[in-house]
């Protein structure tokens, strides 16, 4: 049992990668700390859950790793992923922190692996953890636990009382023992963004938001990170954007996690309900074009799109969970996908035409593209002319959500007035924004994570003992 | 479609793993998942001889229930291996023998103890079946060396051949041509990692059993089991030769070669199946096939017994009670070869020509063969 009426020196509010690496930092710099986290124990960790590589800087290749990133390189991605909304200052510190995450990580007992199967463009940059995401939860609650560090299980905290930027004690309500007042010297604050808070996702998408998938677990509602802006954090990040994909519309509301993704639309064309196509499919490569379909399908009406494409294809991309629904005839498949058959015909017809010939190769932007069709299709543009036809519906997934604490160097929050919180601090996803101010790298938030969960801790700690 | 529910079942499951592949680091069983798209019964059984039931893919499972998706990979697989036990049996009148596997077994080892001992009472006077023997030749008053080799050898080569039949099956079904056996590289490469149970480790860092801490128990009780069991298999054959090539008479001395294995094999054989059984009984009920106990304890306890009767001889051989405890070691080691084919043994022989297939295919991905 953890004793409650006890003062912690750090209490730590979410249960993910950051949270976890903050709990373990400040429990190795001698503190005593509490981990309260909102879901059930099956459902620690928030997002982490269905990560499975983390990008760090590294000046040689490794075991697992083919070949040097340096820092520079690291912070040119990043700064084009984010089109510069980034802090420059706080992004390349964790840049160079990440070097040495490769190896703090492996002491905390997660493993390494290379790169997956069918993820060969990541093996320079990102190092994989062996067993995926979960496993690499599964080390850090274990070192936390062998530690002595306290974890609490659905534990939600609904309110915490912070005083001139100085945080005193939180409330917490526990299924079974109600609600309890919790008191500590310092506050980190790793409870992840608001993506799985569809009414907070409605004030910036209306009803669309009721078609949005939600690929991690219900759990991320965000409640932490709107009460620190409700007393007095400053914010960081666009309120109204999230990281959203194109996955399948049979997938689960909730954590569906990575295997519900569609890779497949360069493979073929993208039409919406009237059965029109909308976009280049042909614009980028991976990853780039993975991160935009979310945003694509979730401005069409209904907030659907199918993937079409023919049976020639069906092994060029990795095998799917749900399998591609068929039609002998396309007026066949546009019955199964209930889209109006003549519509349909006629956009693949069109596009057939528009088809140019080309050299076709999946892995560079190759030369075939279509003329004379809006929207084109620049690149890998083949007819989808052999039977059976084959589509996958798809809708928004919501990965996670760019709002955050405004943060310094030492992960800690800074209050509205610009002033440093006096003993709070935040690390992961809730202070994201900071870094990542737009766009996706893969396996970037796991970097934000350890990165400053380990300095928040051990800043935290450092706090708690003055 | 697939033959049997289970099969259904690990299909559904091979297609979730196929779209997610975060487990191909921890064994070999997703690696050989992610060189096919599609999966035929055969295939599905191949992976699951091929599944060393360590756990680690369910612990670190997204998916994993109280998930909707509801993966559970070792648990289908270990059905899915038993159901195919029972399919390659040989011969077929005989697979019934899985299904009340424990009863079957422990039926069969009490029938051929007491065969031995009433056999014994019949042939022997009283005086012989219950005096005191030693020197060369002791044992063989119970029982001419000669009658005693012809049971055990007609024994062994009747479990050799119905073991040889069921492999054949299980090639055939996994769709593999004849003569790929001829591969010494893939045989050699399933030989080091059946003998060190390579993938019986969660990928590096041990077994999930009762809770989700890995640990080494399972390897080095399985490895104490199985090279005790090498150890006394060795004393027997070495026993043999002597009788043979050098007319020296059994019992030996304790510090004769087969002794001195017999011992050694001996307490592997005793510690082990111990300590297999207590791992077994304390691991999470959701990783195990909760019918297959019967079959695996039997298994285990065919061992266990083998080896406690035979030290046991080895130890009161000089009394009176070498009588009794020969007909009682002879009985169970007599029970232990007939039952090979029909029940837990089979899995070694299974999965070792699984990890020859996943050898070969191994070495074609990566030469392009």
């Amino acid at each position: 049992m953890v004793d409650l009426t006890r003062r912690f020196d750090v209490l730590v509010i979410g249960g993910g990668n950051a949270a976890l690496c903050a709990a373990i930092s400040a429990r190795r710099a001698g503190a005593s700390v509490l981990v309260l986290e909102g879901a059930p124990k099956f459902y620690r960790g928030g997002n982490t859950r269905h990560t499975r590589n983390m990008r760090c800087a590294h000046d040689a290749a490794t075991e697992i790793l083919t070949g040097p990133y340096t820092e520079e390189e690291f912070w040119k991605d990043l700064l084009l992923v984010t089109g510069g909304q980034t802090d420059e200052e706080l992004a390349r510190f964790m840049i160079h922190e990440s070097k040495d995450i490769l190896n703090w990580i492996v002491e905390q007992g997660v493993r390494w692996q290379p790169s997956l199967g069918g993820t060969l463009s990541l093996g320079r940059t990102n190092s994989f953890f062996l067993g995926g995401g979960r496993a690499m939860l599964n080390a850090l609650y274990r070192t936390a636990e062998e530690l002595g560090v306290d974890i609490l299980y659905d534990a939600e905290v609904i309110d915490l009382v912070i005083e001139d930027g100085m945080f005193l004690s939180a409330q917490l309500k526990q299924p079974v023992g109600g609600k309890t007042e919790v008191r500590a010297s310092t506050l980190v604050g790793a409870a992840g963004g608001f993506e799985a808070n569809i009414e907070w996702l409605k004030q910036y998408w209306g009803e669309a938001a009721d078609n949005f998938l939600i690929r991690g677990t219900p759990y991320n509602r965000g409640t932490i990170l709107k009460m620190l802006l409700a007393k007095g954090v400053q914010e960081i990040g666009d309120p109204t954007q999230c990281h959203a994909v194109a996955i399948d519309a049979r997938a689960p509301k909730f954590d569906g996690g990575i295997i519900t993704r569609h890779d497949s639309v360069v493979f073929g064309i993208v039409v919406n309900r009237h059965a029109e196509r909308f976009y280049d499919e042909g614009e980028d490569i991976w990853p780039k074009r993975y991160a935009i379909w979310g945003r694509l399908v979730a401005a069409q009406p209904d907030q659907i799109a199918y993937i079409i494409f023919d049976s020639t294809v069906v092994t060029s991309f990795m095998p799917t969970l749900f399998p591609p629904i068929a039609g002998a005839t396309i007026a066949e498949l546009a019955g199964k996908l209930e889209l109006d058959a003549a519509a349909l015909e006629k956009t693949i017809t069109e596009f057939n035409a528009a088809v140019q010939p080309g050299t076709f190769d999946h892995t560079n932007l190759d030369d075939c593209a279509t003329q004379g069709i809006t929207p084109p299709k620049t690149h890998w543009a083949r007819k989808i002319d052999t039977p059976p036809y084959l589509a996958y519906p798809v809708r928004p997934g919501i990965t996670f959500t760019y709002l955050g604490t405004r943060v310094n160097r030492e992960a800690r929050m800074l209050m509205k007035d610009g002033k440093p919180s006096a003993n709070m601090f935040a690390a992961g996803e809730i202070m994201a924004g900071n870094v990542l101010g737009k766009g996706y790298a893969a396996g970037i938030g796991m970097t934000i994570g350890s990165v400053f969960g380990r300095v928040a801790g051990r800043e935290a700690a450092k706090n708690a003992r003055n | 479609m697939h033959g049997t529910r289970i099969l259904q079942e690990a299909d559904r499951l091979m297609t979730v793993c196929n779209s997610c592949r975060y487990c191909e680091g921890l064994c070999a069983v997703f690696p050989a998942m992610e060189m096919r798209r599609a999966f035929s019964d055969g295939d599905l059984n191949y992976l699951a001889n091929l599944c060393h039931a360590c756990g680690a893919c369910y612990t670190d499972c997204q998916f994993s229930p109280p998930h909707e998706f509801n993966v559970n990979v070792p648990k289908t697989l270990a059905v899915a291996r038993a159901e195919s036990y029972a399919a390659y049996a040989w011969p077929r009148a005989f697979s019934g023998a899985f299904a009340r596997n424990g009863l079957v077994i422990s039926l069969i080892a009490a029938l051929s103890v007491a065969a031995f001992i009433f056999g014994f009472a019949a042939i022997n006077d009283r005086g012989v079946l219950t005096g005191i023997h030693t020197g060369p030749g002791a044992f063989y008053k119970l029982m001419p060396h000669n009658a005693m080799a012809l049971l055990f050898g007609a024994a062994l080569l009747y479990a050799i051949l119905a073991l040889v039949m069921g492999v054949r099956a299980f090639w055939r079904d996994i769709g593999e041509p004849a003569g790929m056996t001829t591969d010494a590289r893939s045989l050699l490469q399933a030989v080091r990692d059946a003998g060190e149970l390579r993938y019986l480790d969660g990928g590096g860092v041990g077994c999930f059993n009762e809770d989700d801490h890995p640990t080494d128990r399972r390897k080095l009780y399985h490895h104490l089991t199985f090279y005790g069991f090498a150890l006394c298999f060795a004393a027997t054959c070495v026993g043999t030769l002597y009788h043979y090539l050098l007319a020296r008479e059994a019992p030996y001395a304790w510090w004769d070669l087969p002794v001195v294995l017999g011992t050694l094999g001996g307490i592997g054989l005793v510690v082990g199946p111990i300590g297999l059984l207590s791992e077994k009984w304390k691991r999470d009920r959701v990783l195990v096939d909760a019918q297959q106990m019967g079959m695996d304890t039997a298994f285990i306890l065919m061992l266990f017994l083998t080896s406690v009767t035979g030290l046991a001889l080895l130890l009161w051989r000089e009394s009176a009670a070498m009588g009794p405890l020969l007909a009682l070691h002879l009985g169970v080691v007599f029970a232990l070869f007939i039952t090979m084919p029909y029940g837990k043994f089979v899995h070694g022989i299974y999965r070792f020509v699984a990890l020859v297939r996943y050898a070969r295919e191994r070495q074609m991905m990566v030469h392009g063969e």
